[in-house]
């Protein structure tokens, strides 16, 4: 299954609306990379509201996408993440860092213009 | 004797076949939202184990309903290459593909009790329970 990505100004929004197998998820992190690299975009807004599990796996794809799309010059962050998904991902060992986050693609979208725009 | 729930792990999708079954017998056993996160989260961990290392196996649930209490038994088995050394890969950050490693010590932590039985050569078994709260 493929996950739409959809260009704003200088920026990709992402919302991920299903239950992420490995492989979509991989595919994901492929095609936004492509994405970022074809449309020169700064800013990217991947936001997990509807994403009710998130496992060792999907987390290190996350958090690899983040660290690649930074090397292309792309700021990530995540948003929507629910109360049990962090609760989860704390109790699995997994701090996600260098993550940057906001509550939701709203918030996202001002947090990625005061970074990007001073 | 009641039938147990069981999905079998052939393909990588059936992590996911695993993982939203399991959600749903912890919802309808009581679970909250938390605990059926925890739940899945687990699930989903035990199941890409079998997929990654052993190919092939089993994941099977089993509700416990008792006067005292309920709670959700998840069994993960596999005939796959087993695990020689257990202390090692109870070590946060052990991995022997790469991954976080974060898998079989936040099993242990999701869940309320976590055994494992392997043998080197013949395969992995693993029971975990959750407690209704
Ligand atoms: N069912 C199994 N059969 C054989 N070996 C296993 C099995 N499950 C786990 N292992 C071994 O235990 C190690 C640790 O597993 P664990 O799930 O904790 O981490 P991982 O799978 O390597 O990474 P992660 O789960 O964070 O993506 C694995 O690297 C593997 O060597
Ligand atoms: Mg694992």
């Amino acid at each position: 299954m493929r996950i739409p990505i959809l260009k704003l100004h200088n920026y990709l929004l992402i919302s991920i609306q299903i239950d992420l197998d490995d492989q979509s998820a991989i595919q994901f992190q492929e095609d936004l990379l492509n994405k970022i690299h074809k449309s020169g975009a700064t800013g990217v807004v991947i936001d997990l509201t509807s994403v009710d599990i998130i496992d060792s796996f999907i987390a290190k794809v996350l958090g690899d996408v983040v660290t690649m799309s930074d090397l292309m010059g792309a700021r990530v962050v995540l948003t929507g993440i629910q109360p049990a998904v962090a609760m989860t991902l704390i109790e699995l060992g997994i701090h996600m860092q260098d993550v940057q986050t906001a509550l939701d693609l709203e918030q996202g979208l001002i947090k990625l213009r005061q970074e990007l725009e001073g | 004797m009641e039938i147990k729930p069981c999905v079998n792990i052939r393909q990588e999708w059936d992590i996911v076949g695993a993982r939203q079954l399991g959600r749903e017998k912890a919802k309808e056993l009581g679970f909250g939202t938390v605990d059926q996160a925890r739940i899945a989260t687990a699930i989903s961990e035990l199941a890409r184990n079998i997929y990654l290392y052993a190919g092939t196996g089993k994941v099977y649930f089993e509700t416990i309903d008792r006067l005292d209490k309920k709670g959700l038994k998840v069994v993960a088995v596999d005939e796959g290459p087993g695990i020689r050394d257990l202390s090692q890969v109870m070590q946060d950050g052990y991995s022997t593909s790469g991954g976080l490693g974060a898998g079989l010590p936040g099993v242990k932590r999701l869940m309320d009790t976590f055994e494992i039985n392997t043998e080197w050569g013949e395969g992995t078994e693993i029971i975990a329970v959750k407690w209704v709260r």
